[in-house]
């Protein structure tokens, strides 16, 4: 891990809050990241996690606080802007093109990062594109796969392939969105191994409900509850405060 | 009277009920308990043939759901509370009431007597009956979605996480709710991620995990030991 | 001064006629989703039932009454067989599928009827005087009759048991099937209403300017124009924009030809869709 400094944040947020008419959805949320960590973000029913999530990667505009990633602020800013510095997210619904193969989806996705103007050098840099997209779909142990059609694979490899595309535009923060939903057991394992691999060059944020994925892969936690910060710290700790056991178990 | 077996079902590709068997007799409240994502709210969908059921068979007092157009259900005594309670927000609350109310065999006098019971279980009901359904508070949506099922006289009510968002009077009033439906010998299906009510409301519960049942017990006996509750729904 | 009131009384009277068309037309669209572009076809076919039904009895109201029935009953057939067996796919499908229904109604008509013009005269005669102005009695009468028609319409939509239902089933159609109601029974009905209140727009409509095969397209040019303006699947939208674009067209027929004064409709839509794509009389959505 890297020596962690506080200049290598690379996501806060400080006092976020996101109202809808007179309902507070996020609520003073301050959180740090550092660069090169695992985060989990955790909380029951309408904490705010999806609302969190969509704030840091654009889809929806907070109504006050801070975003700063890589030392910028970027609270309010559109999609696409934020995908060009370097936020990548998955999706819970699928995101791939159904009719193109699994190369062609990883490759689409990482010209949006090294798209070329040029006509005459296209060729060359055609080639580049693609060792580059076939280095990820090994990393998401879909090599075999490159000229399967997107729509032919199965669940589980549907969404790692969502996170391959992700992947493909050379992110520095990774936003996954319960990427284990709707897995079998097996998947799940193998998804989990799959962003441990991955995890060595990147930040990742992981939003999930499957406590086992969460407690094995995150390095910090952050629990929210109806919009605020409950609690934050390692594994172990948050599996000890009885506060947190408290709004799951509703005891 | 309500039994699934070894349900399973799929969203498309994904796979998402893994040989569920659940069983619900006449009268009983039953438990189905489990974090977000397991599968509670789909088994609850297969019964009412919403989801795309692939395996197994789901009956009723005997009888096979597999063929019973959706229309069909309500009619065979099993009514459905969905989890976004879903009233029709441009319907009064009164006819939000009357889509259950008119039915076949429904004499003016059955029905004033129905509507009577009902509004003495949810007075504010009474109070805003000709407001838009839309315009209704949180909880009480929650109160006319589970009102206009008793509309249907049902044998069994799918109740899908009633005391999701509510504040805790809301959800101490949703539990006297669930107690006097036992009462009057209504069948429930409970599905919720609050462990206390359910352990109350319930004799007996199943637990579910990634799409499957994983734990059957008596509510007494996940009372004396809390361990597996705090596996599958704790932290 | 009194060629404006004659327009204001054309605006009216063609608006309530125009809104008894969108109204069956918004319904569907509302409850299934289906954009039926052989609505005007409907009312072309019940003005040639009206008409046949009138030289045979000699009795307009028979011959109103009539058409509605009959067309009723030929929208219910034409949902259940080649509608219902579409639903839930692409709505690419069901545009086809009217639109083929379309052509087939005209040419059965011309089939039927013969290429000639058919007439149905007014059943009541006579005009009315309001300052210094002659208008047809019977035009006035239409407006009215069409009022009232849609005024049962929406009682019964308000307070009927089976509005109740169609109401239910426009809003939530899963919930309403788990509260018993048989959503496709109320369809089909909610088609052969729709088809009806087409109808007896034909027969309505008739006297003013003869039936041919061809009628129907004009109105469901406009009557598609009415229902974006007024917000899909919205009725009471649908009524007061099939007045307020009559009554401009009306107005714009002072200063250009009538044939001209229809791009009126055509710049209210494009407007309608640049700055409130929800419809005009439609409260915008927070």
């Amino acid at each position: 891990m890297s020596t962690l400094t506080t200049s290598s944040t690379i996501l806060k947020t400080e006092a976020l809050t996101v109202r809808f008419g007179g309902l507070a959805a996020l609520s003073n949320v301050s959180l740090s990241v550092p660069t090169g960590e695992i985060r989990g973000v955790i909380g029951p029913n309408g904490a705010g996690k999806s609302t969190f999530f969509n704030c840091v990667t654009g889809v929806l505009q907070p109504t006050s606080g801070r975003i700063v990633f890589n030392g910028e602020d970027i609270a309010g800013l559109p999609p696409y802007t934020i995908s060009r510095k370097a936020i990548a997210r998955s999706y819970q619904i699928t995101n791939l093109l159904p009719g193109a193969t699994v190369l062609e989806n990883v490759r689409i996705a990482s010209q949006s990062r090294h798209h070329s103007w040029s006509m005459l050098r296209h060729h060359r840099s055609y080639r580049d594109v693609i060792d580059r997209a076939r280095a990820v779909l090994a990393d998401v142990a879909l090599a075999d796969k490159e000229d399967e059609l997107a729509s032919n694979l199965s669940h589980g490899e549907q969404r790692n392939l969502e996170i391959g595309i992700a992947l493909a535009t050379e992110p520095k923060l990774l936003c996954l969105d319960e990427p284990t939903a709707g897995m079998s057991v097996a998947e799940t394992h193998a998804t989990v191994d799959l962003i441990r691999r991955i995890a060595r060059d990147l930040t990742i944020l992981i939003v999930e409900h499957d406590m086992e994925v969460v407690m094995g892969l995150a390095h910090t936690i952050t629990v929210l509850n109806y919009g605020e910060v409950l609690a934050e710290g390692s594994p172990a700790e948050i599996q000890a405060n009885p506060r947190v056991q408290e709004i799951y178990l509703k005891t | 009277m309500l039994v699934l077996e070894r349900v399973d079902a799929h969203y498309g590709k994904s796979h998402v009920l893994h040989g569920v068997s659940i069983e619900v007799r006449s009268g009983e409240v039953v438990g189905l308990l489990g974090r977000n994502g397991v599968g509670k709210t789909t088994t609850l969908k297969a019964i009412m043939g919403m989801a795309r059921r692939t395996g197994g068979r789901i009956t009723f007092e005997g009888r096979d759901l597999h063929g019973v157009p959706p229309h069909g259900l309500a009619g065979l005594g099993i009514a459905w509370v969905p989890e976004e309670r879903r009233i029709f927000r441009l319907l009064t609350v009164l006819e939000n009431l009357r889509t259950g109310l008119d039915r076949a065999g429904m004499t003016p006098e059955r029905r004033e007597g129905l509507l009577e019971k009902v509004y003495a279980y949810f007075p504010i009901l009474k109070e805003r009956r000709n407001q838009a359904g839309g315009t209704l508070s949180g909880g009480e949506q929650q109160m006319l979605a589970i009102a206009r099922a008793m509309m249907l006289e049902p044998k069994i009510i799918l109740l899908d996480e009633p005391t999701e968002g509510l504040m805790p009077r809301m959800v101490a009033q949703i539990q006297a709710i669930v107690h006097a439906l036992h009462r009057d010998g209504v069948a429930i299906l409970l599905v919720e991620q609050n462990v206390p009510l359910t352990l109350d409301a319930a004799g007996r519960v199943y637990i579910m995990e990634k799409g499957a049942v994983r734990h059957h017990a008596s509510s007494a006996e996940l009372r004396a030991d809390q361990r597996v509750i705090h596996e599958y729904l704790g932290v | 001064m009194d060629q404006i009131l004659v327009q204001t009384l054309h605006g009216l009277v063609n608006g309530m006629v125009l809104a008894m068309v969108a109204s069956g037309l918004t319904l569907i669209f509302g409850i299934m989703d289906i954009v039926n572009f052989a609505h005007g076809d409907l009312l072309m076919l019940g003005a040639f039932v009206g008409a046949s039904v009138l030289g045979v009895t000699g009795n307009y109201w028979l011959a109103l009454l009539a058409a509605a029935v009959v067309i009723a009953l030929l929208g219910a057939l034409l949902q259940v067989t080649t509608l219902r067996p579409l639903i839930g796919r692409d709505p690419l499908t069901t545009i086809l599928a009217t639109f083929g229904v379309s052509l087939v109604i005209q040419k059965y008509a011309l089939w039927q009827w013969g290429p000639s013009v058919r007439r149905i005269s007014e059943p009541v005669r006579g005009d009315f005087t309001m300052f210094h102005v002659q208008y047809p009695w019977y035009r006035i009468a239409t407006a009215i009759l069409a009022g009232l028609i849609l005024a049962g319409l929406w009682l019964f939509l308000k307070y009927g048991k089976y509005g109740i239902w169609i109401r239910a089933t426009t809003q939530d159609r899963v919930m309403a099937q788990a509260m018993g109601i048989p959503v496709p029974l109320v369809y089909t009905a909610v088609f052969a209403i729709g088809s009806a209140m087409a109808a007896a727009s034909g027969v309505l409509f008739g006297p003013f300017a003869g039936v041919t095969q061809t009628m129907g397209f004009d109105f469901t040019l406009r009557a598609f124009i009415v229902v974006v303006v007024g917000g899909m699947g919205n009725l009471g939208g649908s009524i007061l924009a099939s007045i307020f674009v009559s009554l401009l067209e009306a107005y714009a027929a002072i200063v250009v030809s009538p044939a001209q004064a229809v791009i009126v409709s055509f710049v209210v839509l494009v407007l309608t869709m640049l700055f409130r794509p929800t419809g005009l009389f439609v409260p915008t959505p927070k």
